[in-house]
Parts: C-alpha cells; structure tokens; sequence
C-alpha cells in the first residue's frame, strides 16, 4: 500500500517519517494494521535488528501478523485493540532503560497514543520515530465536553459524547493524542454543512 | 505600544557586591563570596546560573562569566570558585591575585544557559575539575527538594580535588570521585547503561570530556534532549584585526589580546551580550562585507552560518583578512 | 489615589462598566493608523503615573469583579488552571513574584511579611490574611499558582524553557481570547500559536522566540495584543464557544455602541529565577466602541485600522462578519483629520470631531 501525503498544514499538526533502525540494544516497535507494512520494511535494513526487538501490534482485521511473527523478533504480542494493549506498553516502557528506541507505525490515533505513554515514560517526543500507513482517520478531542471520537473520516462530524456538530482541525495535542473539534453551527445554529471526506 | 520607550542596556542587570571572604581551596582554585553592598538580599537563583563578573583592573574593564555555586536557596551570598589561569588572559590572575575582602565590585544578575530538566526521572552529573561549580549549586538544590541525582566527578589528583572531600562526606552513597594520577576513569559506558528512562546527564569540564560524554550517550541511543553541557570558551588571542561597524560608523582595531566584543565596548559601542563564553547566542553579529577568513569559536552558530560568512559571535570569533564589515 | 472597586458582572446582564478614569487610562494598542502584526517588545520597567504600564501587576477598579468572575469559571470547570508536574516550583516563583510586588507597588491593599520560609500575606480587597510556608505545597488551599492567580487579574500562562525553546506547561485561563490551555498545555512556543495566520510565515514568531529566550531575570517586558468581542465577556473560551459564539450575531446598529468591545491583551515576560521558567501574564482590558469614541483621537484611528485590515486578520480575530456594521458606526467618528503619533490619548492637543 502506497503511504498518504498529508497536505502541509500548521505547526502543531504531526509530520511522520520514515522508520529507520537506530544505535541501541532495546527496540520498542508498536503498530497497528498496516503499520505492520513499515515494521517489515524497517527490519528488512538490518538483520541484527529483530533479535533486540519487542513488537506490540493490534491488527485491527488485516493479516500481517505472520509476516511479523516471522521476522522472529525477541518478543511478539498481539492485542484485540490498542485498549487492550495500553497496560503492557506501560510495563514495557517503565522496565526500559535509557537508550531504548520507539518505533510507531500505522494510524494516527495509535501513534499519538503510543507516542504520549513513551513521552510519559521520559523520552523525549522528537527522539521517537513515527511512520503513517493505512487509515487517515483522525482521533478528535471535542473542545466543548471533552470527549474523545475515535476514527473521524469526515469534517463535520458528530461528536459522540455530547452529540454537537464539530468541524475538524488541524490543531493537535500531543497530550490528548488528539485533534481539536470545534461547534461549527455555534453563530447560525442549525446550519450545518454536509459531512466531506476528509482529505477529498 | 511606546508606553515609556527605553533602550535596553547590553548584559544582564546589575548589582553592587562587596567581596566578604577569599578562601583559597587548593594550590588553583579560590573560592570568593559576595554580599550586597546595599545590605539586601541577592535575588534567589536556578542552579546552573552564572554571573558576569565585573573586574576594574587598572583602566581595563574584564568581564569574566562564572558558574554561581553557594547554595540558591541561601539570599545572604552569591560564590563563585575561580581556577587559576597562568596562561589566560588575566581575569581569573586579577581574581586571584588583586581582589581582597572587602573590594567593591560589580555582577550581573544571574542567567542560566545550564539549567536542570525538572522532568527528569534521575539526574546524573559529569564534572571535570572547575567544571565541578554549577554541579554544586545544583546538588543544594535536589536536596532541599528530595531529587534524586548522582556526581561521578574526575580530578587530577587529591590535592586538586576542589569540593571533593566536602561533597563525599556529606554525600557518600552518590558522590563518586576518578583521580587522575591513581589512573581512575569515569566508566562511562557502565554508567550510561542502564539508566531509567526519563534520565538527564549533565557534563561541565573540559571540551574532550563534554565531546566523549555527548558522543558515547549518542552511540547508546540516548536522545540529545536528555544530555546537557555546558562549557564556557575564554576568549583566545591572535593576530589583531580592522573592523568596520557601519551602523556605529566608525572603524576600530581589534588587538591580539582583546575579543572583538571587547573591542567594541572600548571603542563605546553598546553591543549586545550576555554570557562572553560563545553560548547564549546573544552577541549574533550579521556580516556586512568580509574579504577573508573567519575563525570562529562559539557554540552559537551551527555548521551552515559558520561557512556561509554571514554571522559572527564577537564574544570569542575572530577574523584573518583583509576588511571585515559587521552590521552593529 | 485610592481605586473604588465596581461592583459589576462580565456575563448575563453584563454590567461590567469603565469609569472615566479607567476610559483614560486604556491601553489603546494602535501607535499609528494601521495596523500589522510586529514583536512590538519593550521593556516591563513602569510607566507613565497611573498608566496600566507604571505598575508591575495593574490593579484597577475591575479587580474584585474579575477575581468573582474567575472562581465561577473554575467552579464550573476546574481544567482552566493546571500546572504539569515539574512546573511547581514555578508556580511558586509566580507566587513569590506577585506577592512582593503587589505588597510593594500597593502597600495599602497588599501585605506581605517574610520570617524565613513563614511567609503571611494579606489581601485586604478581597479580605484575605492567611499564614503559609513558603514552598510547603501542604500549607495552601491549592497549588501556588492556583492559589496567587486567583487573587490577581489577567490570565497566565507559565512556560518551561528546555531545548532551547518555550513550553506551555502551566498556567491559569479563564479571560482568553479563545484558547484552551486544557488542549495547549505542553505544546511548544510554535505549537500553541500555530492557529494563528500570517504571522509564521512573516516569521515573527521565530524573531519572538529568540527574544523571550533571552529574557532576563530583572529585566521583564512587554508587548499588547488585541481582538473584538460582543458583550464584555471575558471568558471568551473555545470550551464554551457553542454558548457565546451566537451573541456575535446580536450586533445592531442601535447597540453596536455600547456592545461592542475592543478587548486589549497587556503581555508581560518575566524569567522566574528558581526554576528558569518564563511567565507570561496575559491581562484583558475590556472597552466598549462608545467610551472609545470619546477620546477623538482613538475613534478616529481605530475606523481607519478597522477599515484596513487585511481579512484573513478580521477573520482570525472573529470579526469579519461584524466589519461592515462597526464599519458604519466608526465612520461617524472619523473626520478624515491625521491623527498624532503614539497611543496617547492626547485630549489636551488632538481637535474635536469635526463633524
């Protein structure tokens, strides 16, 4: 599957790159569907690799997982859903030394996800490498209750907890993991557009 | 918004001090302490700052950064430890030999370039010798709020071991003291591995101690973020030069013993500066004109404005050509 | 002099007032007849007597309404003030900072008596006289910043300074021009303002980094920021938008006079020297389209910046629909005569309206 160009946007938006093995004696590899894609990739440029690594990975309906069992990496778990998976990445990041790379790969929501507990656990966000693959679904945060609404696909879209009208921003907060949803009918109640694809 | 336009003078704000005690510690290092001379107390400071100090030797002005290492939590005095310098350019012989208890004299307020990350999980020190004074002051401050922080600190030898014995006895379980003569090393290695996560290193010393330090966390996978230097570059001598400033209009000589920055405040241009050590970035001069070679020293400026000929750090930069033309 | 605190309401019947001295004393924002983003700093070292730049910390009639104002907010959502674990000790240099200088710049509202880390402060406006150990978070109501920022006005925002860059990492909202610190808290100096358009490309945000890094302890300074809003609303907050987002349609001619307010930001930098961080006091000033007209020089002026600026900065600033009627009622207040230099409101030398 070919990677998604996200169009250039504000300076809070993620920019993701490509995964590249790093200097290190601990590999952190968390990924979830086709994320999977850039973990083979990534493991195909260093046969050393695999045999310092963890792989967390959450399907989510594809079928890498043999792909991925096959690179014998030092340990391999796979979650029914990144939920599922939260206390073991937590473990994981809490008996890890200093020196341990995080490698995150597939959507957005499992990246920031991810990416906050390894921030929490005291590496620094830069020194994280990210790859997007798969879904451009977006995590979003509704301003007004708080709520988080799991893979949006499309702007507006109804916030799942309180049920307002939000328009989808660039705006993100590496802390929520989330983008920022906004009333968009708040000076003209009522008139709400029809939802686009996003990206379309 | 002009509400009360007032140009802002270069350097950080200063105080008044009257020196109050000269303890000389070991064969080099003296230790000098301050009180305000208006009887008030010094502004509270984060460790890892340090004070310009301002020394009236004959009709020459010095201005020597050094590391603030008394207590921050202690507003009575401000200290700072000078290691003599039989080679430099004289600050830290005037420090040593010239200043008495008692001597009024001038420091900036303090500024930190070399501050602890309070996130941090652990704190792990690296000091080489002088590079053992902001540690000091750091150490004060993880006690009064239980942080958790080792020192593995490498001397020449026990006679030159300033602080030493003082930070062992009162911190035996997490001070750790290399001698030099007795063929003791940092196992640096042993000590970067291993560390929890969400572990800061910090390093003052000489520059091979601070490379080493920052080249093996690196090749550990430790990120930049998380490993911290300091190193302050005296100013070195060399051949004297000609500088045109164009905004000043005027054009002044730069003498083999003085810094271009220097050179200016001689000449009365306000140029900007706070740490004259090549760190903090303020002194960034852009270059009008240039026929010839810059040698550039400062921490600044990375790698593409050193070779693109279009910035300078006069605190510690110098120049070999023919005309030099700088936009101050 | 002494101030004569308003008994007065920025929300539901809104009865939020300037007096005449308070009407003098804005901090009209615009030194010529345009307008365009710039790092506009200056130094934080007092002011003209009386102005809202003389004091460290500006207490004017306001402050009591304010402060009831801000404990609604925060009963009704306490996320408006939140600090990140390693930001306390900043929060207690913030505390520090106000305390002196309140106790200093006002010694006859404030108090502030110091016997090593035994600290008593009395606030005698909001009748206040508590005893606490300084730094012993067990020995206040609530967090340090928590506890000063609810005794002073404007919004704060605390930045952690690492990397050679400023971090959102505390701070306390509750008068913002539409931002939330629950989603910014813990983005860095170009995360938190990346909504705002124009401006990175201008690179002035680059420029602004540079100078609130070199920052100094001893040396604060200070620069203004504007917007508009409909009804003297302080908490203009995005958490409550879908509530007042609608009072900007309520604009008519009739009322567009007394309902329509510039809001003015004062921002001030101060380095806290124990933990290195970087405050950043965000104070509103509220003022209503006809008390400015009042002074000829500002009616004139602000139809004429009104008027030029560019739509993407009424469209950011939440007013591009509201233009064409503050438009209309501005231009009776322009005479076309020029206007003096500087945001003094000049009423001994600048002419009447001529018209």
């Amino acid at each position: 599957m070919s990677k998604f160009q996200f169009p250039e946007s504000i300076a809070s938006r993620p920019v993701y790159g490509t995964l590249e093995p790093r200097p290190g004696k601990a590999h952190l590899m968390i990924a979830d569907a086709e994320g999977a894609e850039a973990i083979l990739e990534l493991a195909s440029q260093d046969a050393a690799l695999m045999a310092k690594t963890h792989i967390i990975y959450i399907p989510k309906g594809t079928d890498f997982s043999e792909k991925l069992r096959a690179l014998k990496p030092a340990q391999f778990y796979e979650g029914p859903s990144y939920d599922a998976s939260v206390q073991r990445i937590q473990k994981v990041l809490g008996d890890a030394h200093m020196g341990l790379q995080v490698y995150l790969a597939g959507t957005e929501g499992l990246m920031g996800q991810a990416m906050n507990e390894a921030v929490s656990a005291g590496i620094p966000a830069s020194a994280i490498q990210t790859e997007h693959r798969g879904s451009v679904a977006r995590r979003m945060q509704c301003v007004h209750c708080k709520g988080i609404t799991e893979d949006v696909v499309t702007d507006p879209f109804v916030c799942s907890h309180c049920g307002l009208n939000l328009f989808v921003r660039d705006h993100y907060s590496r802390r929520l993991a989330a983008f920022q949803g906004v009333c968009i009918d708040a000076e003209d109640p009522g008139n709400v557009p029809e939802p686009v694809e996003l990206y379309k | 918004m002009s509400a009360a336009p007032q140009k802002a003078k270069a350097g950080a704000e200063k105080i008044a001090v009257t020196v109050s005690a000269v303890v000389p510690l070991n064969d080099l290092v003296t230790r000098f302490e301050f009180k305000r001379t208006d009887g008030a107390e010094f502004p509270p400071f984060s460790a890892g700052a340090h004070t310009v100090v301002e020394m009236q030797d004959g009709d020459r002005t010095r201005l020597n950064p050094y590391s603030l290492m008394s207590d921050p939590a202690d507003r009575s005095i401000y200290a700072i430890s000078v290691r003599r310098d039989d080679q430099g350019r004289g600050g830290s012989l005037f420090m040593h030999q010239k200043v008495k208890v008692g001597d009024a004299m001038t420091l900036t307020y303090p500024v930190n370039l070399f501050s602890l990350d309070l996130r941090a999980k652990k704190h792990v020190f690296f000091a080489g010798g002088i590079g053992i004074t902001p540690f000091k002051a750091m150490i004060a401050q993880l006690e009064q709020s239980n942080g958790n922080w080792e020192l593995h600190y490498a001397c020449r030898t026990p006679a030159l071991g300033t602080y030493a014995d003082e930070l062992t006895n009162a911190y035996p379980n997490k001070v750790h003291v290399y001698y030099d003569d007795q063929n003791q090393v940092i196992p640096l290695e042993d000590l970067l591995d291993g560390q929890p996560l969400g572990t800061h290193v910090y390093v003052c010393g000489p520059t091979g101690m601070i490379d080493w330090v920052h080249a093996t966390a690196a090749a550990h996978g430790w990120p930049s973020e998380n490993v911290h230097s300091e190193e302050f570059l005296a100013p070195q001598p060399g051949k004297p030069f000609e500088v045109r400033l164009c905004q000043s209009d005027i054009t002044i000589q730069v003498g083999e013993h003085e810094s271009l920055l220097e050179a200016m405040e001689r000449c009365g241009v306000d140029a900007p500066f706070l740490c004259r050590g090549g760190a903090c970035g303020q002194c960034e001069t852009d270059v009008v004109e240039a026929e010839g070679d810059f040698v550039h020293r400062d921490h600044w400026l990375d790698d593409e404005d050193h070779a693109s000929g279009k910035k300078i750090m006069p605190c510690v930069s110098r120049f070999v050509g023919k005309t030099l033309v700088l936009d101050r | 002099m002494t101030i004569q605190f308003n008994n007065e309401t920025f929300r539901d019947d809104y009865s939020f007032r300037n007096s005449d001295w308070a009407i003098k004393r804005f901090p009209f924002p615009f030194h010529e007849d345009s307008y365009m983003y710039s790092v506009n700093m200056e130094q934080h070292r007092g002011g003209p007597e009386g102005s809202v730049y003389e004091k460290r910390f500006d207490v004017d009639e306001h402050y009591l309404s304010e402060m009831q104002d801000r404990a609604i907010v925060l009963a009704e959502d306490p996320l408006r003030c939140q600090s990140l674990p390693h930001m306390t000790l900043a929060g207690w240099d913030t505390l520090e900072l106000i305390m002196v200088s309140k106790s200093e710049d006002y010694p006859e509202l404030f108090e502030l008596h110091r016997d090593g880390n035994r600290w008593r402060w009395v606030n005698k406006p909001m009748k206040i006289d508590h005893t606490f150990t300084f730094l012993d978070e067990t020995t206040l109501p609530c967090g340090p910043l928590e506890y000063i920022t609810r005794q002073t006005q404007g919004d704060f925002a605390v930045l952690d300074q690492r990397d050679e860059m400023l971090w959102m990492d505390a701070g306390m909202v509750t008068t913002q021009a539409d931002w939330s610190l629950d989603f910014d808290i813990g983005m860095n100096f170009f995360e938190w303002h990346a909504p705002v358009p124009l401006a990175h490309e201008m690179g002035i945000f680059k420029r602004a980094l540079k100078f609130l890094l070199n920052v100094q302890q001893g040396a604060p300074a200070r620069r203004l920021n504007w917007t508009m809003t409909v009804n003297p609303l302080l908490d203009t907050s995005p958490e409550n938008y879908h509530k007042w987002g609608i009072q900007k349609t309520t604009l008519t001619p009739e009322n567009i006079g007394a309902k329509q307010h510039l809001r003015v930001e004062l921002q001030t930098f101060f380095r806290l020297p124990r933990s290195n961080a970087l405050l950043f006091p965000i104070r509103c000033y509220l003022i209503a389209f006809q008390d400015i007209v009042t002074v000829p020089k500002w009616g004139r002026r602000l139809h004429r910046v009104v008027r030029d600026l560019p739509e993407e900065l009424a469209t950011y600033k939440g007013f591009i629909a509201n233009r064409p009627v503050m438009l209309d009622y501005l231009s009776q207040y322009d005479d076309g005569l020029p206007t003096s230099p500087g945001v003094w409101p000049d009423l001994e030398t600048e002419p009447p309206l001529a018209k």
